[in-house]
């Protein structure tokens, strides 16, 4: 059933002060919630297990990890947003909180919008303090259900988590079918287990039932809104995409939050890239000692003809600028993805920014500019990691394809992913052994023979005639070494040129424009959904935003008309800089004063609260007749918010 | 030491290999070393070690790093594709050159700065990944392009141009190599062309990772008396300790070998190395005996000098493999295969996809 929830939503959300103690109103499909637990407690597969049953009731949802940078014991949670119209950015309002952690129920807790509900393990008391009355608690006894009905300690643990799940079933009017379907799916091979958690979702449910007016008044309906759809994160996504793009050679050093876009490689080759006949590997990926020398594989790999790639966080992108220049200077095509990650030094491992935005625009010492382009979810992952090896070789040079945390370890529910068996990698200009062989003159790797900047390149092993030595140091067109001026600067000019040139061939930004429009919003990366969801907040208060997210640097030239079709533009990103909003002044002609900067870094992904509340100082956003984000207005310190 | 362009004729008369090149063909540009540098020795040495294997030069990838010994691919195999990339990085590059590609044939040039100080993490994890490359080092204990400062490979009580006594222990790239499971390790001289020649085809044919260590003195900055990496001192202090032949596949060792001396060790391609004098009690073929009796020939002031270790090639298949044996790699090289065998289809993501529903 689809449900107009917006409607809903605005009978029902009433400000803060008037909602205690009164029951609200009926929302469907629209709602926010948040499981608070321990990591290492295998709450992990217990709130898929939930995200991917509301998916399955075709509602958009998302479901955000925030995990510690440790292995066990540390608090975790797990943030769910399902939403009819599509906002599955993360939200500061959660409607529901599962508080299983003590030592963060307090928190917990206080993170409960006014009028929501908190539900927690009962077999202990909930202590005093934290007691509030605009909030409905919702006691399980959850230890006790588990010691009563499972053995062994891990198990009663794990268990506890899908008790939860049941009675979340239960209260949020989940579809209990579903929810059994993905058990019987999981644990087709083991049916002790499959016994087990099925158990354990009948014990939650049928508490939850017997003890709670069930639904709560804010719930879930099945609707159809994933028909074409699949639930995936970023990491998966950037792997398959290399898969589908022909790379065989990736090397890595381990490193959060990118490790697992190499373990997804990983799994598929195996699965795709096994010789039918030998089971030998049509791959190669090498964990290196350390992000200099997995830099130093990619590019010995690519300048030997395979499509090679690393995958990183900014720690390592800065141990690796030292071979990004040579890859520059050399022209040596090469891909890194940097899944970025909160900076700067180790800084917070598991959290997520937009911090490497500058250095990977001009990363390595002398002389460098770089060709980046940025994903905002894992559909554009997948395209953009094929893409990326597409221009490395296009324009031989290395190219960085900068994600994040968010989008690289969170999963999104993204339209399918589509192929075009049509498709065959755009090798560039390499000279083939038949081509050397007939060639009357001898060959000049920096010579710029059409024009474009781009020379042509010849590989290792291919004819006596394509032989250079490549090299870091001086060389002129020719590729000879030289410490003269001429030749020197006529080939750091002519690599200038190429990248400049690469501009119009990136990816163009992402416009979306209003009728009427006086300001422009403009953002980068996973700020996609929440400034998207900004626009139509703007536009319930009658205030239109045009929007423009920028997918690639040299900034494509659609950019800069955007920039000056706008008074005021506010750029909006994760970082405490202002990155995209200073690349922008130094390499358009906007003026400075036209761009300001709505800014969020605290390491959580960005609300659309973040945007309203950066808007707030500098444009007169009317008071709501009942928007729902705003709500959280306000609640938050600008650029420290959860 | 000359900006002189080489002759592009040649004397017509010079001596062919099978493949109808001669070993003016192995050259590369004329050296800009200094006059005597050990360094254009090994370079010749290298020359003539491919000429005598009949390799064609453009199957070969030639790397190297940074400093003088980082300067020297550029003197051989002119028609061979070569990587000077950054200081101490050139395993890395021959790693990623050697996935790429497992039919070049790899030769890394480097040195004792360029190996065993910024770049002795590479060095060591390139040995442990059994890369099939030949790895040479051209020790001459101190920086020569930066003026003469000590090395990691300095012994202790060797002293500087200008009189300063080294302290710090030595980093023994053979005693390292040894350690790290290197399953070819030697170690020459530049003055010794005979031994050292013999030693460059032998690594080259080696599957797997060999290492040369050829001491090469600094004539500018560490040719002095009291430095232990001088001519003077090495050729003082000298110990062929090994004395060995390669013998490819198709010819039979030569006659000439001492009889009861004699030990010939098979290596993967059907070539071998025919060791013709070792000390009695060393067998090249036992890494730790090989270890303890160089430590040995080091404290009593020796430069021990041969192919030092050698790893007979494998019963079978499972035992010490290679880089591409370890992944287990397709013979045909990566950087050529089709994309038809590569990409998984539209189908295949179709399919796929449910995974994610």
């Amino acid at each position: 059933m689809a449900v107009d929830n917006r409607l809903t939503a605005i009978g029902g959300d009433a400000p803060p002060a008037s909602t205690n103690g009164e029951r609200p109103a009926a929302r469907v499909n629209d709602l926010a919630f948040k499981i608070g637990t321990v990591n290492g407690t295998g709450s992990a597969s217990a709130n898929g297990l939930l995200r991917s049953a509301i998916f399955r009731m075709g509602i958009p949802v998302s479901g955000k990890n925030l995990f510690p940078s440790n292995i066990q014991g540390l608090p975790t949670w797990y943030e769910i947003r399902a939403n009819a119209d599509g906002h599955t950015a993360r939200t500061a309002r959660f409607d529901l909180v599962v508080a299983m952690n003590p030592a963060t129920y307090q928190r917990d807790v206080e993170e409960v919008t006014p009028g929501g509900w908190v539900m927690y393990d009962s077999t202990w008391p909930l202590p005093r303090e934290l007691d509030r009355d605009d909030v409905t608690f919702l006691g399980i006894p959850l230890a006790k259900m588990t010691v009563d009905n499972f053995k062994g300690s891990r198990v009663r643990i794990l268990m506890k988590n899908i008790c939860y799940v049941g009675a979340l079933a239960a209260l949020l009017k989940m579809d209990l079918e579903i929810v059994r379907g993905l058990l019987n799916e999981t644990f087709a091979a083991k049916a002790k287990l499959l016994d087990a958690n099925q158990l354990a979702i009948s014990l939650g449910y049928d508490y939850a039932l017997e003890h709670f007016d069930c639904p709560l008044p804010v719930h879930l309906e099945t609707m159809d809104g994933n028909r074409d759809s699949i639930v995936i994160d970023g990491n998966t996504a950037a792997a398959l995409g290399c898969v589908y793009a022909g790379a065989t050679v990736a090397a890595w050093y381990p490193i959060t939050p990118s490790t697992s876009l190499v373990d997804a490689f990983t799994g598929f080759c195996h699965q795709f890239r096994k010789d039918p006949e030998t089971g030998r590997n049509r791959f190669a990926i090498i964990q290196a000692e350390d992000e200099l020398a997995a830099a130093g594989m990619v590019i010995g790999a690519a300048w030997a003809g395979a499509r090679a790639f690393t995958s990183t966080s900014g720690a390592g992108l800065s141990l690796m600028s030292e071979f990004i220049g040579l890859a520059y200077y050399a022209e040596v095509p090469s891909v890194f993805f940097d899944v970025q990650r909160v900076g700067p030094s180790t800084g917070m491992p598991t959290r997520t920014q937009q911090g490497d935005i500058q250095f990977a625009a001009y990363a390595s010492h002398g002389d460098t500019r770089h060709i980046v382009i940025f994903p905002a979810n894992p559909h554009e992952c997948f395209d953009f990691a094929v893409e990326a090896f597409d221009l490395a070789e296009r324009f031989q040079t290395p190219i960085f394809v900068l994600t994040d945390l968010d989008i690289g370890m969170n999963d999104w529910v993204i339209p399918k992913l589509e192929w075009d068996d049509a498709y065959r990698p755009d090798r560039g200009k390499v000279l083939t052994a038949e081509e050397l062989e007939a060639a009357t003159g001898p060959f000049h790797r920096y010579l710029d023979v059409d024009g474009d900047g781009i020379p042509w390149r010849t590989l290792p092993g291919v004819h006596p005639n394509g032989a250079y030595l490549t090299r870091g140091s001086g060389h002129d067109r020719f590729g000879n070494y030289t410490e003269d001026s001429e030749p020197y600067a006529d080939v750091l000019a002519r690599v200038g040129r190429k990248i400049d040139g690469a501009a119009p061939h990136l990816p163009a930004p992402e416009i979306r424009l209003r009728d009427g429009a006086k300001i422009g919003l403009v953002t980068i990366g996973g700020c996609r959904g929440a400034v998207l969801e900004a626009v139509e907040e703007l536009a319930e208060r009658g205030i239109d935003a045009d929007y423009m997210r920028v997918r690639a640097f040299p900034f494509h030239p659609d950019v800069e008309p955007f920039l000056a079709a706008h008074e005021v533009n506010f750029v909006i990103e994760q970082n405490r800089d202002g990155q995209l909003r200073k690349l922008l002044i130094s390499e358009t002609d906007a003026e400075k004063d036209a761009l300001v900067s709505i800014l969020y870094y605290g390491g959580y992904p960005m609300s659309c609260h973040h945007v309203m509340d950066g808007l707030a100082p500098h444009i007169d956003i009317r008071t709501p007749a009942g928007s729902r984000e705003s709500a959280a207005l306000g609640a938050a310190p600008h650029g420290a918010a959860p | 030491m000359s900006y002189i362009k080489k002759p592009r004729v040649h004397h017509p008369g010079l001596t062919r290999n099978r493949l109808g090149l001669t070993r003016r063909d192995y050259e590369g540009t004329m050296s800009t070393l200094c006059a005597g540098c050990g360094h254009d020795s090994i370079t010749a040495a290298i020359i003539e070690a491919f000429w005598e294997l009949e390799i064609a030069p453009h199957e070969v990838a030639k790397t190297s790093g940074i400093g003088c010994s980082g300067k020297t691919p550029t003197y051989f195999l002119k028609e061979a594709h070569g990587f000077n990339g950054v200081h101490g990085r050139m395993p890395s590059i021959t790693t990623g050159a050697h996935a790429a590609n497992r039919e070049l044939v790899c030769i890394g040039v480097s040195g004792d700065g360029d190996s065993l100080s910024i770049g002795m993490g590479q060095f060591a994890h390139v040995v442990r990944r059994n890369v099939d490359m030949l790895y040479i080092i051209e020790n001459n204990g101190v920086y020569g392009l930066t003026k003469g400062q000590f090395s990691a490979s300095a012994d202790v009580g060797s002293t500087a141009k200008r009189g300063q006594v080294n302290r710090e222990h030595p980093i023994d790239s053979v005693l390292l190599s040894l350690n790290l499971g290197a399953g070819f390790v030697a170690r020459s001289f530049s003055g010794d062309k005979e031994q050292l020649v013999p030693i460059i085809k032998a690594g080259l044919r080696h599957r797997g990772f060999a290492l040369i260590d050829v001491i090469s003195p600094c004539v500018t900055f560490n040719d002095h008396r009291g430095s232990t990496k001088s001519y003077q001192y090495t050729r003082d202090n000298y110990n062929q300790l090994v004395y060995a032949d390669f013998v490819p596949p198709a010819e039979e060792i030569a006659t000439s070998i001492e009889a009861g001396n004699m030990r010939s060790v098979q290596m993967h391609d059907g070539s071998r190395i025919a060791f013709r004098k070792v000390p009695e009690d060393y067998d090249p073929t036992d890494r730790d005996q090989v270890y303890s009796y160089i430590r040995g020939r080091q404290r009593a002031g020796e430069v021990a000098t041969g192919l030092l270790y050698v790893e007979p090639a494998p019963r079978d298949a499972t035992d010490a493999v290679d880089f591409h044996g370890i992944q287990g790699t397709v013979d045909e090289p990566l950087s050529h295969y089709p994309f038809e065998d590569l990409c998984p289809g539209a189908e295949a993501l179709e399919k796929l996809q449910k995974r994610f529903q």
